[in-house]
C-alpha cells in the first residue's frame, strides 16, 4: 500500500465508522419516532441521539470522506501530496477531535444538536472537540492548497486537471464557510462555555452559524459533482460532455456558496427584510450551476448509451450499466437531487419559506440532498474506489449492486411522507408528533410511520454498504492494483489556463460578495442596543 | 468557449425559470405583501416580568379595535396557552423568550416565527375560518421541546 493510499484509507475508515453509529442513532430516531416501544426510548436519550446523528454524519462523516477524496484526486491527478506529515498531523487532530465531541454527545451533557443555537449551552468539550475537527480539516486544506500551486509552479501556463479544479474549489468553499464558524464558536461561544464570557446573542451567533451552514452544503455537493463530471462518464463508456463548462460551473459555486445564509434565518428577528430578499437572489443564483450539471451529466450519460448501442430518444437509458453500484448509485442520486432541489427553491422563496421553515418538510429536504445526493456518491465511489487502490475485489459484489437501490427506496419512503407531512405542519425534531393526541397531528402520524418503515430500510441498507467495505478490507485477498481513471471530455478542450482556472481571482471575487451580503447587516446586529443571553442546559 | 447548442439553450431556459420565480417573489412581496416576518426590536429577556408588556401576555384591544396578541414562549409552554380569537379580523402576535430559542408556528397558517431571547418577534394573520388551531414549537429547545404546544380558538363572529 503506497503511503498516500494509506492516508486515504485512513480517512475512509473514520468516515465509515462514523457513519455506522450514526445510521445506528438515526434507524431507533425513526422507530421512537413512529411510537415503536424501545427499551431505552426517552426523550432524553431522543435528543442525545439526534445530536450524535447530526454530528457524526453531516459534520464527520463528510469532512473525512471529502479529506480522502480531496488526497485522492490531487495524488492521482497532480501526483503529489505535498506535506504528508502534515496531513497526518491534520488526520490525527480531527480524529481526536472527534472522539472528544463525541463522548460529549453520549455522556448526555451536549444534548444541543449539530446546530448547537445558544444560548442553549453543551459542555465546553463539545465545542473543543468540534474545533479541533475543523482545525484538522484546515490543516487538509493547506495541504491541498501547496499541492496544487507545486503543480501548477512545475506547469506553469497549463490547464488543471478538472478533478483537482474541482476539489480546490471544494477547498476554497470550506475555507469561506468555515470563517463564519471560526467567529461563531472560537470568539462568541467557547469564551461563553468555559465562563469567560457570561452572556452571548443567539441572534449574532445564529447569523455567523448560517455563514458557515449553507457553503457547507456545497462542500459535500461539490466533491460529489466532482465523481460524477470526472469519473461517472467514463464508468458509464462514455466521455464528459463539455470539461470547460465544468470549470465555470464550479467557480460559481465559489462565488454564491456564501452570500446567501438568510434564507435560513427567513423567520428570525433582528434582520431587516431587504437583506433577506437580496440573500434569496444569490441562493437563486446558485441554482444555476446546480442546473447546468443536470444537463451536462445527463448528456455525457446519453453519449455513454449512444457509444454503448442505445438508439431512439431514451434507448440509451437502458444500455447504462444500471448493475454497476458507482454508477447506479450517482444515477439514482442524481434523479434524488432533482426532488431536492425544487425542494430547496421553495426553502429559499422569501415568504414561501414560512410554510416549511422548521417543519418535517426540511429533515425531508436534506435527507434527499446531502443524505441521498452525496452521501449515495461516496458509497458508489467507495465500491469503485476501494478495489482499485488495494487490489482487493469486492467480497460481496451482488450485495453492492442491490445496495444503492434500497438506499434509492428506503429515501423516497423516509422523505416524501416527510416533505408532505411538513406542509402539514409537523414540527422537525421532535421525539413524538402526537401532541398528545390534538386532532390536527392525527394526520400526519400515517405519514410517520411510513417514513419509520423507510427509516428501516435505510438502515439495512447502510449495513450492507460497511459490510461489503469492511468485508473487502478483511476477508478478501489483496491482487494488483488499478489506476484512478478520470473521464476524458467529448471536446478536448484548447490551450493552456483559462480565466476560469483563476481560483485566486474567484475566491477574491466571492470575498467581496460576502462583505456585500454581510457587512451591514452584521455591523446593525453588532451595534444596535442589544440584551444577550446567558446559557441554559435543559438536557 | 465553445458551448453546445443544446446546452446553451437550456442554459437561457434555466436562467429564464429563475428569472420567473425572482418575479414572482417581487411581486407577490412588493403587491401583496408577502414578506417573511423580519421585525427588529430588542427587550431585555431576564426583567420580562418588570414593567413590560410580557409581564401579563394576553389579547389587546387597541382604542381602534386593532387586535394585539402578547405572548412568551417559555420551557416548555406559550403564554397564554389558548388564545381566543374574532374570525375576519387582522391579528397582530408578538412574542418574545426569556430562555432559549423558541419556534411560533400555527399549524395551518403561514405564521411561523423564530422566538429568540433579546428579541420580539411580529407576525400578523387574519384567520378566515373558525375553528381550533394548533401551535407548536418547532426549534429545539430541550427535553421538553415535543410537548411544547398550545392552542388558539378562532370564534365565528356572532
Amino acid at each position: 500500500m503506497t503511503p498516500a493510499v494509506r492516508l486515504v484509507l485512513s480517512h475512509v475508515w473514520v468516515a465509515v465508522a462514523a457513519f455506522a453509529v450514526g445510521a445506528l442513532m438515526a434507524v431507533m430516531q425513526a422507530l421512537a419516532r413512529a411510537g415503536v416501544e424501545l427499551p431505552f426510548g426517552t426523550a432524553n436519550l431522543y435528543y442525545l441521539s439526534v445530536t450524535a446523528h447530526g454530528v457524526l454524519l453531516a459534520l464527520v462523516f463528510t469532512t473525512f470522506f471529502i479529506m480522502a477524496l480531496g488526497y485522492l484526486v490531487v495524488e492521482t491527478t497532480l501526483g503529489r501530496i505535498v506535506g504528508s506529515a502534515w496531513a497526518w498531523a491534520g488526520f490525527w487532530l480531527a480524529s481526536i477531535g472527534t472522539v472528544i465531541t463525541t463522548v460529549a454527545i453520549l455522556s448526555g451533557t451536549s444534548t444541543v444538536l449539530y446546530t448547537f443555537y445558544p444560548p442553549l449551552l453543551a459542555h465546553p468539550a463539545f465545542y473543543i472537540g468540534a474545533t479541533l475537527l475543523v482545525a484538522g480539516s484546515w490543516v487538509w486544506c493547506g495541504v491541498m492548497i501547496a499541492s496544487f500551486v507545486s503543480w501548477r509552479r512545475a506547469n506553469r501556463g497549463a490547464r488543471p486537471p478538472l478533478a483537482a479544479h474541482g476539489m480546490l474549489t471544494t477547498v476554497i468553499i470550506w475555507i469561506l464557510a468555515t470563517t463564519g464558524l471560526a467567529v461563531e464558536v472560537v470568539v462568541l461561544i467557547l469564551p461563553w462555555s468555559v465562563g469567560l464570557v457570561d452572556r452571548i446573542d443567539p441572534i449574532v451567533a445564529r447569523t455567523y452559524f448560517w455563514w458557515f451552514g449553507h457553503p457547507l452544503t456545497y462542500f459535500w455537493l461539490v466533491p460529489a459533482y466532482v465523481l460524477w463530471y470526472t469519473m461517472i462518464p467514463r464508468v458509464a463508456g462514455g466521455k464528459l460532455f463539455s470539461d470547460a463548462l465544468t470549470r465555470v460551473v464550479f467557480i460559481q459555486f465559489i462565488l454564491f456558496s456564501t452570500p446567501v445564509g438568510f434564507h435560513h434565518q427567513f423567520t428570525d428577528p433582528g434582520i431587516a427584510g431587504g437583506w433577506k430578499l437580496l440573500h434569496t437572489f444569490t441562493t437563486y443564483a446558485i441554482m444555476f450551476p446546480s442546473l447546468v450539471t443536470a444537463f451536462t451529466v445527463t448528456a455525457s450519460l446519453e453519449h455513454a448509451g449512444r457509444v454503448r448501442g442505445g438508439t431512439g430518444t431514451f434507448g440509451w437509458i437502458g444500455k447504462l450499466p444500471w448493475r454497476d453500484p458507482f454508477f447506479s448509485s450517482v444515477a439514482l442520486s442524481m434523479v434524488t437531487f432533482a426532488l431536492g432541489g425544487f425542494g430547496g427553491a421553495i426553502n429559499a422563496a422569501y415568504a414561501m419559506n414560512a410554510m416549511i421553515h422548521n417543519t418535517a418538510w426540511v429533515q425531508g429536504h436534506f435527507h434527499l440532498t446531502v443524505g441521498t445526493a452525496v452521501t449515495l456518491s461516496f458509497m458508489g465511489f467507495s465500491y469503485w474506489m476501494l478495489p482499485r487502490v488495494t487490489g482487493r475485489a469486492l467480497v460481496w459484489p451482488r450485495v453492492a449492486a442491490v445496495q444503492p437501490y434500497l438506499w434509492f427506496v428506503g429515501m423516497q419512503l423516509f422523505s416524501i411522507p416527510s416533505h408532505i407531512a411538513g406542509l402539514m405542519g409537523m414540527p422537525r425534531r421532535v421525539y413524538t408528533g402526537e401532541f398528545h393526541g390534538v386532532e390536527a397531528a392525527q394526520a400526519w402520524i400515517p405519514l410517520v410511520n411510513i417514513s419509520a418503515a423507510g427509516g428501516v430500510i435505510l438502515f439495512v441498507s447502510a449495513m450492507c454498504w460497511v459490510g461489503v467495505l469492511a468485508g473487502t478490507m478483511f476477508v478478501m485477498p489483496r491482487g494488483a492494483t488499478r489506476p484512478i481513471e478520470y473521464a476524458e471530455p467529448l471536446v478536448a478542450p484548447a490551450g493552456g489556463a483559462s480565466l476560469w482556472d483563476r481560483l485566486g481571482l474567484w475566491t477574491a471575487v466571492a470575498v467581496v460578495l460576502i462583505i456585500i451580503a454581510y457587512a451591514q447587516p452584521l455591523y446593525h446586529l453588532h451595534t444596535m442596543a442589544r440584551f444577550p443571553s446567558r446559557g441554559f442546559s435543559p438536557f | 468557449m465553445q458551448v453546445d447548442r443544446y446546452e446553451r439553450f437550456w442554459m437561457w431556459a434555466a436562467t429564464g425559470m429563475l428569472a420567473l420565480f425572482l418575479v414572482a417573489i417581487v411581486v407577490t412581496a412588493v403587491s401583496g405583501g408577502a414578506h417573511p416576518p423580519s421585525h427588529v426590536e430588542t427587550i431585555d429577556p431576564e426583567t420580562l416580568d418588570v414593567a413590560t408588556e410580557f409581564a401579563t401576555p394576553g389579547i389587546r384591544t387597541a382604542p381602534d379595535g386593532g387586535l394585539t396578541v402578547v405572548m412568551r414562549a417559555e420551557f416548555y409552554a406559550f403564554k397564554p396557552d389558548v388564545v381566543r380569537l374574532p374570525v375576519g379580523r387582522p391579528v397582530r402576535f408578538r412574542i418574545t423568550s426569556p430562555d432559549v430559542l423558541h419556534g411560533f408556528q400555527i399549524v395551518g397558517t403561514n405564521v411561523n416565527l423564530t422566538v429568540a431571547p433579546g428579541y420580539v418577534s411580529e407576525a400578523t394573520t387574519t384567520f378566515t375560518t373558525p375553528g381550533e388551531y394548533l401551535v407548536v414549537c418547532n426549534e429545539y429547545c430541550g427535553l421538553g421541546h415535543h410537548n411544547m404546544y398550545s392552542t388558539i380558538v378562532v370564534e365565528a363572529a356572532p
